[in-house]
């Protein structure tokens, strides 16, 4: 079995909204090994966002442990956090979230200036097959090239684990396949973990194991036999 | 951070024209300024150089002859530097193609040189040459109002006798910075000169050989001016002096003092208004505009920069801003304060200029602008960084929303959807709105109390010269003459009316605080020179006692019913306490008036007048005229309509151009405080707007929900920005009122209207570009991506 790379135990989150309050997370237990591609899965308000933005240290537990291999996550202050996201994780977010005045070399330089190892900008950006659109701003290229751009900024530190929040959700089917072909790229040229969100259920075919989410837990896994690849998707 | 900086400098290139906005709204501030206190000091230290280069004396007095010799004991006064003797005497001037009569004060030059006090600087020509009694110098406005050069000749009765002189030299005096004519209340140039000649021709016109009849001093560094003039009026008592005065009762240097008071009151008032404002409105923008970057700086957050280095990738950007505003502000600045410099050195006709390199007003204004702007950007950055990034990418929470009124009452009834959503959007952030509505407020307020100097001055012009001295010309004597001098001058071609006017020079005291002023007797039912009250009404003067400027009682610490002890400077010296019955609201310098029998039986003198004023036939003036050129005994006539005119240049120079200049700054930072205020109120409702767009709102509607909140913003903004305003002009003529002049507070309807409209005008030029704005929105991207 291969390292762990993260443990949840009884991870649970509470929103408050005005007058409501939200448990988005109930006590979710998990782990994660190195290496993996995991898919999650669930409708709209299930706590998938939650999990991922908190194991990103986006965002804090109410209550529970959560760790990244020994580092005890819950535990860091907005600092600790900073650092960590900083030399361990790589986001990709449903709406690329780039930055509009930057080309996409810019954007993905953004991070490399601030990473320990990090690729050069270029070679990230040839990574997800983006060579000729280096210089181009957000504005000029297409969304499945935008959110290229967002995994490429997203790999080029690399992150031990690369954390997508519905990589695919604002894109077509072809595009799409692109991103995912991408993502499982860097997994078996990197060998890093790769968590994806999303509602698409095809996409789980591509993953090791997949988590469905309801109302705050993990209802159900499941473990694919044989990783099918992007080609193969179809939806 | 290399590509943070690509950021910033990219992020500035597409906010250029809001940056612009704000920088300008910071130059306005720093400007003023920079503008008010670089010209002040430039011109005070021209005048400290003026008066330095050119010997200007310390002390004055007058006597009606007093021999030379005693100007040996006069040197020995403790604390007398230079003693200088001289002649000066007023005379009717009678010069070819001019047919008002003008006056001359003649005064004396020692043969062959320089006085030692009071220098003069010639501007062209030369001094007279020993032995040439008809060669004569003037002043320099004097022969610029009728184009005398060197070589040109006028005529001048001197002692009732015509002499023809000769201009040979054009020269500035630091005695006569401002020249004013007898009987006048501002300076005539084409009326009024100062005329030099050799000593030896005018003693022996005047038979003054081997004495003077007037003496000037200068005194050393630690003397005490009130001690040396004491001495000095006991000296020349004997020999018919006139109480002695120091600087600050010297016509000229109180004018000047007044004229660069006045620059200094608006300069400390207006700037330090201007740029608290400024930075105020810079603090509130630059928050809106950082809190609009929450997503971006989730982001940034999100890929593992540090707070302290977001925070200071936006503080580098409002410092680009306001470096900007501070150097367009003192540029600015700085060429509007040469300017103003340059303005009041031509008005006062200094003959050279000090220009005074003020570079702590610059660091303090910037420091100031800088200070503000990111506290402002710290405010929302605080508010921003602390949040879980997670939490900074999702667009804010929408407010809670309140309904206003019952649910049972039905405001769609009364009011359409886009202004139930105005409302509510108002309603929903009271704090933005509040900001909004005092930043226009404020605007609107430095505008009316840059706008209300006009307005005030026309007040005064009003009061002055149509409520109060309703005399067309004043005929002033060279010496004190019988009441049936009166009579002498009634008779003459032209006079409707005539009224006498007795001055004397009295000290009024009360406790330990005195003032050196001039007591007035006039009739008691005196129509020409009214008596006006404090309620604009003309009064008539009580019986006993005297009536006094109120800015005088006020100085002086008493009221109505009040004793003041009265030192009589003039025939026999004695001091009296006299009963102050009346207040009068006057605007020029501050006096005591009394009733002309009683100031006659108070100075033990059978009636007499020292000037009469008249009221004209327009149609006899220049019969008129040549009948005064010819008589000896008057020494000048100043006529009002005149002074009227030369009021109206004088304000000009001192207040409308200043006036114009802060009008112009205010205009600038209103309109930046506007335009901001509708693009960031774009900015932060894109995604809202984009959305009604979708559901099938047309580009005018949406416009018109925007566009509805910024009117009602801006109309609410009105009524606080007048009472702001209101309060910033009170705050002005308080500070600008003073003993020469003041002004009654007088903020026209027309002041308030105008201030409003520029602000509102400024409102529909945003909503012009607003509206480019929003045919552009495009929905789809507004839509998916929150940038």
């Amino acid at each position: 079995m291969a390292d762990l790379v993260f443990s949840a135990r009884a991870l649970t989150k509470t929103y408050t909204s005005g007058e409501t309050q939200v448990l988005a997370l109930r006590a979710l237990d998990l782990e994660i090994f190195a290496g993996e591609v995991v898919v999650l899965l669930g409708p709209s308000g299930s706590g998938k966002s939650t999990l991922l933005n908190i194991m990103g240290g986006l965002d804090h537990a109410t209550s529970g442990q959560l760790f990244f291999r020994d580092q005890e996550l819950t535990n860091l202050d907005d600092r600790g956090l900073t650092a960590y996201r900083r030399q361990h994780v790589g986001f990709v977010f449903q709406f690329y979230n780039l930055i509009p005045s930057l080309t996409a070399y810019e954007n993905v330089a953004l991070v490399t200036e601030i990473s320990d190892h990090p690729m050069r900008p270029d070679e990230a950006l040839a990574l997800v097959g983006l060579e000729p659109r280096v210089h181009h701003f957000p504005a000029q290229l297409s969304g499945g090239e935008q959110q290229r751009v967002a995994i490429a900024r997203a790999i080029a530190k690399r992150p031990d684990v690369l954390l997508c929040d519905e990589p695919t959700g604002a894109l077509d089917s072809k595009t799409g396949i692109r991103v995912i072909e991408a993502l499982l790229g860097i997994n078996a040229q990197l060998g890093t973990t790769v968590l994806i969100i999303t509602h698409n259920a095809s996409i789980q075919d591509v993953a090791d194991r997949v988590l469905f989410f309801a109302d705050g837990q993990i209802s159900r896994v499941h473990k694919n036999k044989a990783r099918r690849t992007a080609a193969e998707l179809v939806w | 951070m290399r590509t943070l900086d690509i950021k910033l400098f990219r992020d500035l290139v597409r906010l250029w024209a809001q940056a612009l906005a704000i920088a300008l709204v910071i130059a306005g501030g720093v400007s003023t300024v920079v503008l008010a206190v670089g010209s002040l000091r430039s011109l005070e230290e021209t005048r400290i150089a003026y008066y330095e280069r050119h010997q200007f004396a310390d002390v004055f007095a007058l006597v009606r002859r007093a021999p030379k010799t005693l100007l040996t004991q006069i040197a020995e006064i403790p604390g007398v530097a230079a003693v200088q003797g001289r002649i000066a005497k007023l005379a009717l001037l009678d010069i070819p193609q001019f047919s008002e009569p003008a006056t001359g004060l003649f005064i004396s030059l020692p043969e062959d040189r320089q006085p030692a006090l009071n220098r003069l600087y010639i501007r062209l020509g030369r001094m007279p040459e020993p032995g040439r009694g008809d060669e004569v110098v003037v002043t320099e406005g004097f022969a610029k109002a009728h184009a005398f050069r060197p070589g040109s000749h006028f005529a001048a009765i001197l002692n009732g006798r015509k002499r023809d002189l000769v201009v040979v030299g054009i020269a500035l005096s630091p005695e006569f910075i401002y020249a004013i004519g007898p009987g006048d209340r501002m300076p005539d140039e084409r009326r009024f000169a100062i005329v030099w000649m050799s000593e030896k021709a005018l003693a022996s016109v005047y038979n003054l050989d081997g004495a003077f009849s007037s003496v000037i001093l200068s005194l050393m560094r630690d003397a005490s001016e009130g001690e040396v003039i004491t001495r000095l009026d006991a000296l020349l008592d004997r020999y018919g002096g006139q109480a002695a005065y120091g600087r600050e009762d010297q016509t000229s240097h109180a004018f000047l003092e007044h004229g660069l008071d006045m620059l200094r009151n608006m300069s400390r008032t207006l700037p330090p208004i201007f740029l608290l404002v400024a930075a105020f409105l810079i603090n509130v923008t630059l928050s809106r505009i950082v809190a609009l970057e929450r997503e971006q700086i989730g982001l940034l957050k999100a890929l593992g920069y540090r707070n302290a280095a977001v925070a200071w990738h936006y503080i580098k950007f409002i410092v680009v801003i306001v470096t900007i505003g501070v150097v367009i502000g003192s540029a600015a600045g700085t060429w509007l304060g040469t300017f103003v410099t340059e303005m009041y050195g031509d008005f006062y006709r200094f003959p050279f200029r000090v220009f005074v390199q003020s570079s702590d007003v610059y660091v303090a204004a910037a420091a100031l602008s800088l200070g503000a702007a990111i506290v402002g950007a710290v405010r929302a950055l605080r508010d921003i960084v602390t949040l879980p990034p997670a939490v900074a990418m999702q667009p804010p929470a929408p407010p809670r929303f309140r309904r206003l009124l019952p649910a049972n009452f039905a405001i769609r009834n009364v009011l359409s959807q886009p202004a139930v959503m105005m409302v509510r959007n108002i309603s929903g952030h009271p704090i933005r709105a509040m900001f909004t509505i005092a930043g226009m407020s404020l605007a609107t307020g430095i505008l009316i109390a840059s706008l209300f100097l006009n307005g005030t001055m026309e007040a005064l012009i009003d009061v002055t010269y149509f409520l109060s001295d309703r005399q067309d010309a004043t005929v002033s004597f060279v010496e004190r003459r019988p009441l049936k001098a009166v009579n002498q001058i009634a008779r003459l071609p032209g006079i409707l009316a005539a009224e006498p006017f007795r001055e004397v020079p009295v000290r009024i005291r009360n406790g330990n605080i005195d003032r050196r002023i001039m007591i007035s007797g006039r009739p008691r039912d005196a129509d020409l020179n009214r008596i006006i009250d404090t309620d604009l009404h003309p009064v008539v003067l009580p019986e006993a006692g005297l009536a006094l400027s109120s800015w005088l009682v006020h100085i002086l610490g008493t009221q109505v019913g009040d004793f003041v002890e009265i030192d009589l400077l003039e025939g026999r010296r004695r001091t009296v306490s006299l009963p102050v019955t009346a207040l009068v609201e006057d605007y020029f310098g501050i006096q005591g008036m009394m009733h002309f029998d009683a100031l006659a039986r108070l100075m033990r003198e059978a009636p007499a007048v020292n000037s009469v004023s008249v009221s004209l036939d327009a149609n006899e003036r220049d019969r008129f005229y040549d009948a005064i050129k010819s008589m000896p005994t008057v020494s000048g006539v100043a006529l009002q309509r005149v002074s009227l005119a030369n009021f109206r240049d004088a304000l000009a120079v001192l207040v409308t151009t200043m006036a114009n200049i802060y009008i112009g700054l205010a205009a600038v930072i209103a309109f930046g405080v506007v335009y901001n205020s509708a693009r960031i109120s774009l900015s932060e409702r894109a995604r809202e707007l984009a959305s009604l767009r979708v559901l099938g709102f047309t580009r005018g509607e949406v416009l018109r929900i925007l566009l509805l909140e910024l009117a009602v913003l801006t109309l609410l903004a009105q009524p606080p920005g007048w009472a702001i305003g209101y309060g910033l002009a009170w705050t002005l003529q308080t500070k600008m009122a003073g003993e020469l002049m003041r002004t009654r507070l007088v903020v026209e309807h027309s002041t308030y209207v105008l201030a409003s409209a520029m602000v509102i005008a400024a409102a529909l030029f945003s909503a012009l570009v607003v509206r480019r704005r929003i045919n552009q929105l495009d929905l789809v991207t507004v839509l998916k991506t929150r940038d």
